[in-house]
């Protein structure tokens, strides 16, 4: 449904284009005190996607949150696509998500419908992953806000951080890029409304099945590629696990009109300060367009997972998902450290 | 020449401004921003249009001097 309000029109910049920039976050946590408990798995030194906890032998506590103004006008996809970009760091990290939270921040413009609309796609879609909401909190604010804190469980031996990828990996990656560049062409009415149905459907599509697949396999690290885009969160991939992550652009997965929009600067300022962040550590070799390099950095809304897997095991792993995910592709390898962080190719 | 004065506008609207003006498809523009995103998307609209682009800075402001 479409509300008299643009609920877009309320929101300065938009989904995951919204984060604060990876590199302004780690000036920001620079010489914060963290303090440690042996039961912590995983915590914030590594840029991860989740805080893991040890409960026990056999389970571990898994917790995220995620939150953003508006990327839709439809106020039920916009809360189906808020819930699902928020619990699938909870599947990033091989984890199955249990509970959650709402976080919600609503202007004077948005009427009771609204508001409601949006929590009722934010709980059907938890509902889908399995997930029961039981509460939140919600404040009055100048921009509307709505995503979830999430809790899942893991075992403890099956975590799987943004660190772990080793030589001799392959990277699957599971949605088309596309996302920031398509939502930011939207607002200037350069992209027609079949081809944004698509993009909301992508974006409300939860990363469920990709987990429940891939974690039958041998996987040695996952990320989900959300606001620092493709090569930022392979950036953090590869120094979390000190090895280059080399990326070859022609076997990546990516909606077809994004790139002419690419083109013509319909470009999300998120893309930007990405490529601020990362641009040191990739090198790029051959003739790749910068049409094509710059979907490499556009911040993604619920984007897909990128996972790292022993090479031998890639392909099954991939053909499994194609059948239900049919734009899953094998995009890149790792290798020990040559030349940069991350290569294109 | 025209004058775009896309300053204090957030993307996509830079570009939206710039191409609207350039409907007109005369030799020369001006287009004033002051963040990089827009500096860099208005950049690549005119070099797609077939034009070419001279950058100045001052004060964190860019003057984009877009010719044929």
């Amino acid at each position: 449904m479409e509300t008299e309000v643009k609920l877009t029109k309320l929101a300065s910049c938009a989904g995951c284009g919204a984060k604060v920039g990876a590199g302004t976050l780690v000036k920001l946590l620079e010489g914060f005190k963290s303090h440690t408990d042996p039961r912590l798995i995983v915590g914030f030194d590594k840029s991860d996607d989740a805080s893991v906890y040890l409960l026990d032998d056999n389970t571990a506590l898994v917790q995220t949150t995620d939150f953003f103004p508006p990327i839709v006008d439809d106020p039920y996809l916009f809360g189906q696509i808020a819930a699902t970009n928020a619990i699938s760091d909870v599947y990033a990290m091989g984890g199955e998500p249990k509970l959650a939270l709402n976080l919600m921040c609503v202007s004077d413009q948005m009427d009771k419908k609204t508001v409601q609309e949006i929590l009722r796609g934010g709980y059907d879609k938890a509902y889908e992953a399995g997930v029961i909401i039981t509460g939140g909190h919600t404040i009055n604010g100048a921009e509307p806000i709505y995503g979830l804190a999430v809790s899942g469980f893991v075992h403890p031996q099956k975590v799987l951080t943004n660190s772990g990828a080793r030589p001799g990996d392959v990277l699957i990656l599971t949605k088309p890029l596309g996302v920031g560049v398509l939502t930011t062409s939207a607002k200037a009415g350069m992209v027609d409304k079949s081809v944004m149905d698509r993009i909301y459907a992508q974006m409300a599509t939860l990363n469920k099945t990709a987990r429940d697949i891939m974690v039958e396999y041998d996987v040695h690290s996952c990320t989900d590629v959300t606001g620092f885009a493709l090569l930022g969160h392979s950036f953090e991939m590869a120094q979390g696990s000190n090895c280059t992550i080399h990326i070859e652009v022609e076997k990546i997965p990516y909606h077809k009109e994004a790139y002419e929009l690419s083109e013509m600067g319909f470009i999300p300022a998120g893309a930007y300060r990405n490529r601020e962040y990362a641009q040191a550590g990739v090198t790029v070799k051959g003739d790749i367009p910068r049409a094509m390099q710059d979907l490499l950095y556009d911040p993604q809304t619920s984007g897909g997972l990128l996972i790292a897997l022993p090479a031998e095991q890639a392909e099954e792993c991939l053909a499994r998902m194609q059948e239900k995910i049919p734009q899953a592709r094998i995009i890149g390898y790792v290798t020990e450290p040559v030349d940069n962080w991350i290569c294109l190719e | 020449m025209k004058v775009i004065d896309a300053r204090g506008l957030s993307c996509p609207e830079p570009v939206v401004l710039t191409s609207q003006a350039m409907a007109s498809k005369e030799d020369a523009y001006q287009v004033l921003v002051d963040n990089n995103a827009s500096k860099e998307n208005v950049t690549r609209y005119a070099e797609h249009q077939g034009y070419k682009v001279a950058i100045s800075e001052a004060d964190g402001e860019y003057t984009l001097d877009i010719t044929k």
